[in-house]
């Protein structure tokens, strides 16, 4: 049967050049990078060239670049590493409501234990203005921490403006840029920001390797503590393999940015458009611009998500529920609810991602097979057709 | 691979008893868009009080359409007494088994049953044992409370 990935944010398919990279750092490049013998120098040098190539990605030092396991990681890291190393100035920190758990749940944890956490309110699209994040900043405002786009409806939050304001006020800034890495174009020297999370498994490499940039000069406390590696700012034994992976995907992502955002947003208006000429009820949630190049999002009137997602499946296609059918232990999403999207639409909801292996002749057979789905589930639905349903 | 079993994706895929009887001699839903589902059921019983067919139109997740397609098979055939007794566990078993998190719709097609049979019964002056102290209105907010887990 024929299959179509249509979740690239959820995770990617590793290239071929990132996998042929990784290889033979598994057999023969296997030494641990802190020993001095030639099989870890070989590890080591593996480990420099990647950082340089994730440096370059984002316009950053490669000294500015500490590999972690993970997005999540780096997120955990930066928003306790602050909390902890700033705790003496001040106890607030400022984020959004529509973030990825990895900062919601964190700025939770740091709330059990003292801080204070203010979630700025994002308009319909998704969007936070730099008058809101002003007007919340306190005296005691330690950090501020806003996602590059949003992993739901794609929303690219203008970082450059939001980060002047936290630097006019001598507040670290820091963005999660998992979803923007390989999306948008980043150059942290332009933006201003001091800290960036970011994750390989999002473009075409490993998954269980990450990175966090810290603009040189900023203060952070360590999260792994332990040996000496990544000079001595993250211990354990690093993930070589893996990193070298990072590296090559890095390198890939920079060199094929405008090809990645054109082939993306192509195929993706295609889907959106298409969707409208054929399935009546639908809405689309998220900004029209300022969005992340493969990402759509469409709520189907009078059916729930998952049934969407698990009838797609059994025609070979992958897709994502934007929020999670109703029960004691999923809770809808935390996004849609944050721009407005009402809660019966909101069940019916679905996250599409076209990536670089996405063709036109995908978009196709989705949408004849969505056509029937939707159709299908809508026979089975009471509500169908209902005003106010 | 699926999160299902092959039962219940069965029942999903190609759901038995789908629609709406016309002049159905019970209608009863339960739950709403709101929670996240919401079942439909339509019954026809014969003068020996024996439900002889059984429809069901469900807005829901995967498990919800399983469970309305498998409790609507059940019923057909049964009397309305055995209906009634019909509970989410059996509905459970005969599915071969639901996802924890997923039991509540199995509560759902309970509740849509009892709902329809309600409707029948006071369409014809009846009383049933099982309908005891059942108010088809009260419960609408709290479904999701009384999950009965394995």
């Amino acid at each position: 049967m024929k299959q179509v990935y249509l979740d690239y944010s959820a995770t990617t398919p590793v290239k071929d050049e990132v996998v042929k990279e990784m290889l033979p750092y598994f057999t023969e490049a296997y030494g641990n990078p802190s020993s001095i013998y030639s099989i870890g120098v070989n590890a080591k040098a593996g480990l420099d060239l990647a950082r340089q190539r994730v440096a370059d990605l984002i316009n950053a030092d490669a000294k500015e670049i500490t590999f972690t396991s993970c997005g999540t990681e780096a997120d955990n890291w930066v928003l306790e590493g602050v909390a902890d190393k700033l705790k003496d100035k001040g106890n607030h920190i400022i984020t959004t409501k529509i973030e990825h758990h990895a900062i919601l749940h964190t700025c939770e944890y740091l709330e059990k234990h003292g801080f204070e956490v203010t979630y700025l309110d994002v308009d319909k699209e998704g969007f936070v203005t730099p008058e809101a994040l002003e007007a919340a900043i306190r005296d005691n405002t330690i950090l501020v921490s806003i996602m590059m786009v949003n992993n739901e409806i794609g929303t690219v939050q203008p970082i450059k403006e939001l980060a002047a304001v936290a630097r006019a006020k001598g507040i670290f800034f820091h963005t999660d840029a998992v979803q923007g890495l390989g999306n948008v174009p980043i150059d942290v020297k332009d933006l201003g920001v001091d800290f960036l999370s970011m994750s390989a498994h999002k473009i075409y490499g490993p998954k269980g390797v990450g990175a966090l940039f810290a603009r040189k000069g900023t203060r952070l406390s360590n999260f792994i503590h332990g040996g000496a590696q990544e000079s001595k700012k993250r211990a354990g034994t690093e993930n070589s393999a893996g990193i070298v992976g990072f590296g090559k995907a890095a390198e890939l992502a920079r060199e094929g940015l405008e090809n990645h955002i054109v082939h993306s947003s192509v195929l993706r208006d295609a889907l959106w458009q298409k969707i409208e000429a054929n399935i009546p009820d639908v809405h689309f949630n998220g900004p029209r611009d300022r969005r992340h190049p493969g990402n759509l999002n469409v709520s189907f009137d009078y059916i729930e998500g998952e049934a969407i997602l698990l009838m797609l499946d059994a025609y070979g296609i992958s897709v994502s529920t934007g929020s999670a059918c109703s029960s004691k232990s999923l809770a809808p999403s935390h996004v849609l609810d944050a721009i407005g999207v009402p809660i019966t639409r909101m069940n019916g909801t679905v996250r599409f991602t076209v990536g670089d292996f996405t063709t036109p002749e995908d978009i196709d057979y989705v949408v004849d097979a969505l056509t029937k789905v939707v159709t299908r589930l809508r026979e089975l639905s009471p509500v169908t057709g209902q005003e106010g349903w | 691979m699926a999160v299902y079993n092959e039962t219940v994706m069965e029942h999903f895929m190609n759901p038995h008893n789908v629609g709406e009887i016309e002049n159905a001699d019970g209608k009863g839903t339960y739950g709403s868009p709101v929670c996240g589902d919401m079942m439909q059921i339509t019954i026809k019983v014969d003068e020996n009080e024996k439900i002889t067919d059984a429809k069901f139109k469900t807005f829901g997740c995967g498990s919800a359409i399983a469970s309305s397609s498998m409790a609507t098979d059940m019923i057909i055939g049964m009397s309305v007494e055995e209906a009634l007794e019909l509970s989410n566990k059996k509905i459970v078993e005969e599915l071969g088994g639901l996802p924890a998190a997923k039991i509540h719709c199995s509560v759902l097609a309970e509740h849509a049953i009892k709902s329809a049979i309600y409707d029948y019964a006071m369409k014809n002056g009846k009383e049933y044992a099982g309908l005891e102290g059942y108010d088809p209105n009260a419960e609408e907010d709290h479904h999701h409370d009384d999950i009965e887990e394995e």
